[in-house]
């Protein structure tokens, strides 16, 4: 069975094929792939992935778990506390990616990695070696790896760390494969062997890589890295084939494996998916999808055979996940991380320790401290005994000397609590049932803020301006006093509302929170800043103050709550660089949820 | 050592690669800081400029490789005694290009008390540290806003002043520690402290290119590198010792290039359009454009330099102006349009 038999059709594979396909693939070149980020609940398919994945590399290949909350010294290595003092000199331990080199590392929970161990991971990535500098140990060490991230997440927002994600050459969702579609393996260890010997001859072809790199661009493939890694999967396919010049087969199979699962727009989508296409276009339409300026070179066959079978094996739910994903993007691109965090002295989750002095308020982290001061116990004794002067005292030497250098200090993280800054239209015609829902959105989001101890605050605009009927506030009564009394009516100053909330972010920012805007309206401004109307001139205002909250970095949400969405209130949520919602029929409790995935709270 | 990939075969970050350059030839324009998309060669780049560096001459047996002709104050003690008693010996040795690698801890960093002779030996003495080794050279900071911030402190106090100094264990050292910071990293990743951001002499936004022939012709080369490194470094080795030579060039050119009065008026012009804090970035820009027309072979520094260097030495001292949406990048552009019309 040849690749191109398997390939020549563009209909959608067998999912465990072509992650079977892929084992094989990763086999070949752990490192050159970087890996696999492999999305799957624990379970028979997956660990028969993983068995299989481990068959096929040659024995004797090393392979090292990483459990979740590996700390840094045993990831990286550093000194081996117990040998050293044994030994009476300076014993370094290897972590564990100096010990996986040349073989592979599986990252348990993936999904819920995030900071220091993922950079580690991708240095080791990038440069194939591990540069120690800790404890008083300067060691270089290789680290050539490939890593399975086992992703456990369940839905989008749980997903690997962006940065780990975008050196991986394969993309696997087993979820949807059942144990009876399992098959058996395409390849076995020799010809895994044998695809190696062959790979470093392999050679691909100019038009090939151009259909490679075209068909990224047109799949909204962003990072250059997917392009890179697409052209050694097709290079290992051809060695795994037992050819030495890459065919358009394996060309195709590298767009499917390793560009379709990164699309981030579908090229000459049906217009029906959008509900409200500015200009819709007939399906059938030869151009571009409308965010994908790159020309297609329509002469190129190779080029359109690619990206063809890239489309058919795009995910089906790419398209709910781009929804998605364009919600947490536009909250991590406004926030920095996922919300602000920050380093406290006593507060939060610990994350380490310090070296320095101890003031008031620090916490002196025991453990560490007793550490640190181990290894230099003879020096100080030895100094002692010269200096010390033959007193009564001079007996009662201290087992261990801990000396004030030695000292280490507790260090703790903890989020920066988030304040939802409501900004609500009260203005004419649907304000009543409006705020209603508004208050009713509020009270829910202060109960779980309640227990997250997060913050919200509410800003109503009517008439000739705003108005802060809740400053930024845990407490549940005082909410439900303050929303009691709101009233509703007369015209809309949205640029005066949009001020209000903004001068509040800013001062939540101040104290350190991290502020969101939660824009409720329509839309349609027609009162100006000074209080007179006309709707062009308050419309020109309200986009003005929407482009500074972007400016302002604020993470902003606006939901649409007219009953036909109307195209101001896109462009509005636009210029904020905010997510656009439409909610003809907001209730409450879909509000709550809306604000809540925006904000990560 | 792995083979780095060759500095001349980069494609399509010229910002980039003209502001390590400038670092090259001088290491006074205080650092470079280049933000950006993923997969850019940020780390490519500034390993491949440590495989091209000219040698420089170090003084034998120094442990922080002094510069056999600077002034006695720059000197490390050592060195002092030594021409003291009658001059230094040096050598030819490669510029040292130190990473410092995430999780790296404060005492490799600053220097500490050498493990090794406190345990089998029970003395006492000093260990230098990356900063040492970075003395004369550059010291790189991938994902530098993920560093811990009581290490960027540290860096950033030793970087101001040029030498570091260690109070440990009763043992004090000072030895000198002139660098040229690089720092590479992703804003997706978390945002540089501001404090940290203005001590870069330079800042250089790296995009992934978009246009097709380019990311072919990247990905090409890359593959190319791949299938055999050692050959394809030695196919650019000419190229490589092209910009080797210009690097060597500009430097002995350096101290010729004139700034004429006109021309730092026109920076300060500028500098004051864009309302940027303080002098920093007047004098970033005036030596980051003398460092350019010695590498473009100009005896005088003009208002082509200074359009060309202004956004990377300005554009991260703009205060944030709430009223302007535009980035700072195009701010800055403008305002060049806007002084020095072509």
């Amino acid at each position: 069975m040849t690749m191109a038999q398997r390939d020549d059709q563009a209909a959608a594979p067998d999912p465990w094929e072509l992650a079977a396909l892929a084992a094989a693939l990763f086999a070949v070149d752990p490192v050159g792939t970087g890996g696999v980020a492999l999305r799957a609940l624990p379970g028979p398919v997956r660990e028969q992935w993983l068995a299989d994945t481990r068959e096929l590399l040659p024995p004797g290949t090393p392979r090292r778990k990483i459990p979740l909350h590996v700390a840094d010294g045993r990831l990286l290595g550093g000194l081996d506390l117990a040998a050293t003092l044994r030994a009476g000199r300076p014993v370094a331990e290897h972590g564990i990616l100096a010990e996986a080199d040349g073989g592979v590392v599986e990252l348990a929970m993936a999904e819920r990695v995030k900071g220091s161990p993922i950079a580690y991971l991708c240095a080791a990535l990038d440069t194939g070696e591990i540069i120690l500098e800790r404890d008083g140990i300067t060691l270089r060490s290789p680290a050539r790896l490939g890593v399975i991230a086992l992703d456990e997440g369940h839905d989008e927002d749980e997903r690997v760390a962006d940065a780990l994600v975008d050196r991986l050459a394969f993309l696997l969702d087993l979820s949807p494969i059942g144990i009876r579609e399992m098959g058996d393996l395409p390849y076995g260890p020799e010809e895994i062997a044998a695809a190696r010997e062959r790979l470093p001859s392999v050679t691909i072809g100019t038009e090939q890589v151009d259909a490679l790199c075209g068909t990224a661009l047109a799949l909204g493939i962003h990072s250059i890295r997917a392009s890179i890694q697409a052209v050694r999967v097709a290079r290992i396919a051809t060695a795994l084939a037992g050819n030495y010049r890459v065919g358009d087969a394996e060309v195709t199979l590298a767009a499917r494996l390793v560009l379709a699962p990164r699309a981030t727009t579908i090229p000459y989508l049906p217009a029906e998916e959008e509900a409200p296409p500015p200009e819709p276009e007939p399906p059938d339409q030869e151009g571009e999808s409308e965010n994908q300026p790159e020309p297609e070179k329509r002469d190129d066959p190779l080029a359109d055979q690619v990206l063809e079978a890239a489309k058919a094996a795009i995910p089906r739910d790419l398209l709910d996940r781009l929804r998605l994903g364009q919600l947490r993007r536009s909250r991590v691109r406004s926030t920095g991380k996922s919300g602000q965090v920050q380093q406290a002295n006593m507060r939060g989750r610990p994350a380490g320790v310090r070296r320095g002095e101890l003031r008031p308020g620090d916490r002196l982290s025991v453990i560490e401290t007793l550490r640190a001061a181990a290894p230099w116990q003879r020096v100080r004794r030895e100094e002692r005994g010269r200096t010390a002067t033959p007193t009564p005292g001079a007996g009662t030497a201290p087992r261990i000397e801990v000396r004030k250098d030695d000292f280490r200090i507790q260090r703790f993280k903890h989020r920066s609590e988030t304040t939802a800054i409501f900004v609500v239209d009260a203005s004419g015609s649907s304000a009543l049932h409006r705020l209603a829902e508004a208050k009713g959105a509020v009270e829910l989001l202060l109960a779980d803020c309640y227990v997250r101890r997060d913050r919200v605050a509410l800003v109503a605009f009517r008439g000739r301006g705003a108005e802060l009927l809740l400053p930024p506030t845990r407490s549940l009564v005082r909410t439900k006093r303050s929303l009691a009394g709101l009233p509703g009516g007369g015209g809309t100053p949205l640029a005066a509302g949009i001020e209000a909330g903004l001068a509040l972010a800013d001062g939540v920012k101040r104290r350190g929170g991290t502020p969101m805007l939660v824009l409720l309206t329509d839309g349609r401004a027609n009162v100006a800043r000074d209080g007179s109307g006309g709707r062009t001139k308050a419309g020109e205002e309200a986009l003005t103050t929407a482009r500074l909250v972007q400016a302002a970095g604020v993470a902003a949400l606006l939901v649409d709550i007219s009953p036909h969405p109307q195209p101001q209130a896109r462009e509005l949520a636009q210029a904020m660089g905010g997510v656009y919602l439409p909610l003809p029929h907001a209730d409450a409790s879909r509000l709550s949820a809306a604000v809540k995935a925006t904000a990560g709270i | 050592m792995p083979v780095a990939f060759p500095f001349s075969a980069i494609v399509g970050q010229d910002e980039m690669m003209l502001a390590l350059l400038i670092g090259a030839v001088d290491a006074r324009i205080g650092g470079v800081l280049v933000f950006g998309d993923r997969g850019t060669g940020k780390s490519t780049a500034v390993r491949a400029l440590a495989a091209l560096l000219p040698k420089q001459r170090a003084v034998v047996d120094c442990r922080y490789g002094c510069d056999p002709e600077a002034d006695l104050d720059v000197l490390c003690a050592e060195c002092q005694a030594r021409r003291a008693n009658g001059g230094l010996r040096s050598k030819q040795v490669p510029v040292p290009v130190v990473d410092l690698p995430l999780g790296a801890t404060e005492d490799r960093v600053i220097g500490a008390l050498d493990l090794e002779l406190a345990l089998t030996r029970g003395e006492k003495a000093f260990e230098p540290g990356l900063l040492a080794r970075a003395h004369r050279g550059f010291l790189y900071i991938d994902e530098v806003n993920l560093l811990e911030d009581h290490l960027v402190d540290a860096l950033l106090d030793v970087a101001a002043s040029g030498e570091n100094l260690v109070e440990r264990e009763g043992l004090s050292v000072r030895h000198p520690a002139r660098f040229v910071l690089i720092g590479s990293g992703n804003p997706e990743e978390g945002e540089l402290r501001p404090q940290l951001l203005d001590r870069f002499g330079l800042s250089v936004e790296v995009r992934t290119p978009q246009d097709l022939r380019t990311r072919v012709q990247v990905v090409r080369l890359r593959d190319e590198f791949e299938r055999d490194p050692p050959a394809f470094a030695e196919k650019w080795r000419r190229k490589d010792a092209k910009v080797r030579k210009r690097i060597t060039d500009a430097q002995a050119a350096l101290p010729e290039v004139e700034v004429p009065t006109d021309t730092l008026e026109q920076a300060a012009r500028l500098c004051m359009a864009l309302g940027t804090d303080g002098l920093r970035g007047e004098l970033t820009l005036i030596r980051a454009s003398r460092a350019l027309a010695a590498l473009e072979g100009d005896r005088q520094v003009g208002v082509p330099h200074l359009r060309k260097l202004a956004a990377p030495a300005l554009r991260h001292r703009l205060r944030r102006d709430p009223l302007d949406e535009t980035g700072s990048t195009a701010r800055v552009e403008r305002a060049v349009q806007e002084l020095f019309p072509e």
